[in-house]
């Protein structure tokens, strides 16, 4: 489904991203991990197309095309979608209309019909109980003023709603207290298929007791350094991040 | 800097008999004295520092003259559009005249006094000798000055004593082709008494395309304790201009409610003045103006602290498009004995083109020791990384520009407590940018 190869990415002039490469099938879940500033978010935004980081060379191939080709509208209307770290407030505009006018263009973009507000509703009611939201969420406006862990549930619930074939989740887990760390990780777990995947970037081991990936990629210094099944997790839970990174930057050096 | 046409058309109006036969006997003298203090300053100039920014010369070069009388053509059906509730308590004028084919105010509590500025000269002329033109001072005002020569038609609000009127009271203000030319004066005066409390929204809207000047003046007391919510919606035609001075003085634990949205006329100004003349009192005054071609809207506000633990709250925000040019003043001025003041204001403007201009001023003026007072002036684009927001939700360009344009108005807008204006408002704006309807 993507297949990243020898990524680099800017931003201004700091390189960020120094040559990554990563497969993901549909039906899988990764996690990314990795310590602050290791460029976990930046790989995030240039999937999703954040047009602040320029790609220098590498290659992004998203469903057989070329996913860099694509602006950021086109990525998400293709199926590609970011729970972003930290969600935009946008007063004055109802999450419902929001929600539906996001639905609507990616159905119009596949040149299906636009659902009614009533018929919306309908498909709101469903996903609404996925994340434990009340309708009540449905008509106030876009993360104005929601809690920490309202925002990241808003999050899932338009993830939910858009049936994206690529999420990543950007530290979807931060600020969240235990109960809604669980809504939020079992909101994912139900939406996952076959014919989707995910990919759970997080600087904790935390959320992967919940979302139990199939592979695990340590990112640092803007390369994956480390790659393993589930247990990595567990392991870089137990010794941190240092008995990593030691080797990884005299490599670097040398 | 007074044309000679403003003094024939003056004296025509001084000395008609009708004039002399009607009017109380003290009006004609205030009349004289307000023309005299016009013809001496003149209108302002650039160089008056409260008018810096904003340029009369379009409106000095027309000389505009006194409104056809005809009687209006226009149905209750041609207003449908504006009337935002047609169950609120309303006065229509068009072209200046009372219109009562169109009005419906009889609902109105029985002790509430609401009457067309002639008949409370006629019927009450002691009591309007005591109110009329003692807030709106004209010594440095020429726009005052010159709605105080020319007035001749608004009306007279009166609240007694904790009357709560749970309606809002809508002044509608039209004019339809018949005003091209013309000078419109209207005036107001509102008088909340102790523990009164009344919701008036004033509306301006231009039906016929015609280059026209309305020149209101409103003055207000808020009585101790008493609430006045006071909507200023200016919809004048694109060719028109629109000036407007509303001056409030506020009692002990008062509140006063302002809000002004300016998104017609091809030059307007807009003064809000309030007094916080004695403790507790409270001042909110808000606003948005949306602006286009080559449109121009100017604020002034002021808000004079005269008396201990006053707070004042002012959100004003613009949306500027094409080559258009937005002013905002905010003056305030905290008086030595006005300690505990709590002072609040916040201006933002948005610009939608690189044509667009906004100029901003806030001007506080403290001389009291123990207050707190803020201000803040935005100026900006659109937020990148809000924009990245929408279109990793797959909506895309122009839409995603329409919709945060949106949002940053509504901001102001949230901050209008008549939920039929707001969501009025709300439509409005929504489709003005997005070209879709609001849901």
């Amino acid at each position: 489904m993507l297949r990243i190869t020898n990524l680099h990415a800017s931003a201004g002039d700091k390189e960020i991203l120094k040559g990554i490469s990563l497969e993901v099938k549909a039906g899988e879940v990764h996690a990314i991990m990795g310590p602050n500033g290791s460029g976990k978010s930046t790989l995030a935004q240039v999937i999703a197309g954040h047009p602040g980081y320029a790609v220098t060379s590498g290659s992004i191939e998203y469903m057989g095309q070329d996913l860099l080709e694509l602006d950021a509208e086109e990525r998400a209307q293709q199926g590609v979608f970011l729970a972003f770290q930290y969600p935009v407030e946008i007063p004055g505009v109802t999450n419902a209309y929001f929600l539906r006018a996001a639905y609507n263009e990616i159905r119009k973009s596949h040149g299906q019909e636009e659902a009614d507000p009533i018929e919306f509703l309908d498909i709101m009611e469903e996903k609404l109980k996925l994340v434990e939201m009340d309708a009540t969420m449905m008509q106030r406006s876009v993360n104005a003023g929601f809690s920490g862990g309202e925002k990241k549930r808003n999050e899932i619930l338009q993830m939910a709603v858009l049936g994206p074939k690529l999420a990543v989740l950007d530290e979807t887990d931060s600020g969240l207290d235990i109960d809604a760390l669980r809504i939020v990780a079992g909101g994912v777990n139900k939406l996952k298929r076959a014919d989707n995947a995910t990919i759970v970037v997080t600087h904790y081991q935390r959320l992967l007791n919940y979302i139990i990936p199939d592979f695990v990629h340590v990112l640092a210094g803007g390369r994956i350094i480390k790659s393993g099944g589930k247990e990595l997790a567990l392991e870089l839970e137990a010794k941190g991040y240092d008995w990593l990174l030691e080797p990884a930057m005299s490599n670097a050096g040398a | 800097m007074t044309t000679p046409t403003y003094i024939t058309q003056f004296r025509t109006l001084a000395d008609a008999p009708s004039a002399q036969g009607e009017t109380p006997s003290w009006l004609p003298a205030l009349r004289e004295a307000a023309f005299e203090r016009f013809t001496s300053l003149g209108f302002p100039t650039t160089r008056n520092e409260d008018w810096h920014f904003t340029s009369v010369t379009p409106i000095v070069e027309k000389t505009f003259k006194a409104v056809s009388a005809a009687p209006t053509t226009l149905t209750l059906s041609d207003l449908e559009p504006y009337l935002v509730d047609a169950g609120w308590h309303r006065l229509v004028f068009v072209n200046g005249r009372l219109e009562p084919a169109l009005s419906q105010f009889s609902e109105l509590p029985a002790d509430v006094q609401l009457s067309p500025l002639s008949d409370m000269l006629r019927e009450e002329p002691e009591w309007m000798e005591k109110h009329l033109g003692k807030l709106a001072a004209f010594d440095s005002a020429a726009f005052t000055a010159l709605n105080t020569a020319f007035m001749q038609e608004g009306i007279v609000l009166r609240v007694p004593k904790g009357e709560v009127v749970e309606v809002p009271i809508h002044v509608l203000h039209v004019t339809d082709a018949n005003a091209a030319g013309a000078a419109i004066h209207p005036r107001m005066l509102v008088v909340a008494d102790e523990q009164a409390q009344v919701m008036l929204i004033e509306s301006y809207i231009g039906l016929g395309g015609a280059s026209y000047l309305v020149n209101g003046v409103a003055e207000v007391v808020v009585g101790d304790g008493a609430r006045v919510d006071h909507y200023r919606i200016q919809r004048e035609s694109v060719d028109a201009f629109h000036v407007g001075t509303v001056q409030v003085t506020q009692g002990r634990d008062s509140i006063y409610h302002s809000f002004s949205y300016a998104a017609g006329a091809a030059l307007s100004r807009t003064n809000i003045y309030t007094k916080l003349a004695n403790t507790g009192g409270e001042a909110r005054l808000n606003g948005l103006y949306v602006l286009d071609g080559s449109q121009h809207a100017d604020h002034q506000t002021f808000v004079e602290h005269l008396a201990e633990s006053c707070a004042s709250r002012e959100l004003y925000c613009g949306v500027l498009d094409g080559q258009s040019h937005g002013v905002f003043n905010g003056k305030v001025y905290v008086d030595p004995i006005a300690q505990k003041t709590d002072g609040k204001q916040t201006n933002k403007a948005l610009l939608l083109s690189p044509q667009a201009r906004v100029d901003t001023k806030p001007q506080l003026e403290i001389f009291a020791d123990d207050v707190k007072c803020t201000h803040g002036a935005t100026i900006g684009r659109l937020d990148e990384m809000a924009l990245f927001y929408l279109k990793s939700r797959g909506i895309g360009g122009e839409n995603a520009r329409a919709l945060l344009t949106y949002a940053f108005a509504a901001e102001a807008l949230e901050t209008i407590e008549i939920d039929a204006l707001r969501l009025d408002l709300e439509r409005q704006v929504f489709e003005r940018f997005t070209h879709t309807q609001l849901l």
